[in-house]
């Protein structure tokens, strides 16, 4: 549990002269689910997308284990990208094919398994999501909570290391959040280490190891969930005061 | 103003050249998509095969009804097989198709990448450890230059087809004569001329089409807009560079 698999250190991100991120430093162990919080347009989803060289960052250093990923060419980044999973908010699915290619796309791209056992470990993954009765659907007879669970079914369709997960309960009413933290629960209890960005933080707390708050650019709080409840900082409790 | 517009041009022509490399870097480096090159064809090409045809038959039986009267006043006739056949074949089959196919597949293209690029699709296929790359715009352009050479030279020889229709119902001609004439005048080298402009016309329009679906922004309205300077920007392009491209060819085989 002690071992940080993912290491980040003093990232600097700015568009157009604004400054997302100044220092931003943290690590994530091994099995931890960390939860990245903040408000709206605090750069939670573009650090989120900077740790697997989507988004690229001006200077600053991103270590997965011990190897430094982030000068890496994007074709040395898609090796890396199947052990750092990344779950879309909007689940993102290949619109032109169906539900169950689309959790099979990377396990044709990335695995040498015959077609029936790509079918099996589908099958297997959809259940897990609770869609396998909507393999054969395509994403548009979809509602937004079932896109997002087979987004999630999708990212963790190559057993990766680690997942992050781009607000996965946003717009989706309490049943379907509580689907979908039941997932990520799943995901956790089969040892994946996860970063989870969301503005929900009783959820965040339902599932988190460690809390971090980004304000302003910087990570403003890190700590426990029952630090977090305790702390007396003003910004901490009028955030955790929201609804 | 003037500054900044030649400074956007040389950034545009930058970013199209960048991807071209990346396109000429994935035709001798694994993993190749036969797959989805063949469904690509399949689509882009044979999709295409109706608006080929029409296009011909009306191109040549229009051509044909024209210099047919036109010559007649000075005792042409006999010269139609010969001006029309090659008319069609080097210039009207490749300009027409190109253009048809450039409203065709290159809005289609460009509107489907955007289309993925705004709802994040593009970022899930690199960020599940593939190739946007490899993914979409290789198979795009290998498709384009394959298939808009074949269905031009089709689209030629279907204007052939019309022109002997038109000639011997309306000018009597008989049609011995007529594919004697046509025989008799076409080279290899009109066909072969016809198809190498068209592979580049099949490679700008596709080429053009995927760098500006991936620079889509702005929703649905983008996708629209992506659209519309795809097929005006490689119109003029096919219409300009006909001329270059025709030079090139009596220069080189004249």
């Amino acid at each position: 549990m002690n071992m940080e698999i993912l290491k980040v250190r003093n990232i600097e991100k700015s568009f157009e002269g604004k400054q997302v991120h100044r220092s931003v430093s943290f690590g994530l162990r091994t099995g931890e689910t960390l939860g990245l919080l903040g408000h709206s347009g605090s750069g939670k989803s573009v650090l989120l997308r900077s740790l697997i060289g989507l988004e690229e960052i001006d200077s600053g250093e991103i270590f997965y284990h011990d190897q430094r990923i982030d000068h890496l060419d994007e074709e040395d980044l898609y090796p890396i990208r199947t052990k750092i999973s990344y779950a879309f908010q909007s689940g993102a699915l290949f619109d032109s094919i169906s539900v169950f290619e689309n959790v099979a796309y990377p396990l044709f791209e990335h695995t040498t398994l015959k077609e029936s056992e790509i079918e099996k470990k589908v099958m297997d993954i959809l259940r897990m999501v609770n869609m396998e009765a909507s393999h054969d659907l395509m994403p548009s007879d979809l509602s937004g909570g079932m896109q997002k669970r087979v987004g999630l079914a999708r990212s963790m369709a190559l057993s990766p290391e680690i997942l992050l997960y781009d607000e996965p309960t946003a717009g989706l009413d309490p049943v379907n959040v509580e689907l979908v933290l039941d997932i990520m629960k799943t995901f956790k209890q089969k040892g994946f280490a996860g970063i989870f960005v969301t503005h929900d933080i009783p959820a965040a707390k339902k599932i988190c190891d460690r809390l971090l708050i980004l304000k302003d650019g910087v990570i403003h709080f890190e700590g426990t969930p029952e630090e977090f409840d305790r702390s007396q900082d003003p910004y901490i409790k009028s955030f955790s005061s929201m609804p | 103003m003037i500054n900044q517009k030649i400074r956007s041009n040389m950034i545009l022509m930058g970013e199209i050249t960048e991807l071209f490399c990346q396109f000429l870097r994935c035709l001798y480096t694994r993993p190749f998509y036969l797959g989805r090159i063949y469904e690509q064809i399949v689509q882009l090409g044979i999709g295409s095969l109706s608006i080929a045809i029409v296009i011909g038959i009306v191109t040549g039986m229009v051509m044909t009804l024209q210099f047919g009267y036109g010559l007649a006043k000075f005792g042409g006739t006999l010269y139609v097989p010969a001006i029309v056949s090659l008319s069609i074949l080097r210039e009207l089959a490749p300009i027409f198709t190109s253009l048809l196919i450039a409203g065709r597949i290159g809005s289609g293209i460009s509107a489907e990448i955007g289309a993925m690029n705004v709802t994040q699709q593009i970022d899930a296929i690199r960020a599940l450890g593939t190739s946007p790359i490899r993914v979409l715009v290789v198979p795009r352009i290998l498709a384009a230059v394959i298939s808009l050479p074949l269905l031009a030279t089709l689209s030629g020889f279907m204007g052939i087809i019309g022109g002997l229709i038109i000639a011997y119902t309306e000018f009597q001609m008989p049609v011995g004569f007529y594919v004697n004439k046509v025989l008799s005048t076409i080279k290899f080298i009109d066909i072969f001329g016809s198809m190498f402009k068209c592979a580049f016309f099949g490679l700008v329009i596709s080429l053009l089409a995927c760098y500006r679906g991936f620079q889509t922004t702005e929703g649905t309205r983008g996708v629209g807009n992506t659209t519309i300077w795809v097929v005006v920007r490689t119109s003029i392009i096919i219409l300009i560079s006909d001329f270059f491209l025709t030079k090139l060819l009596i220069l080189l085989f004249e």
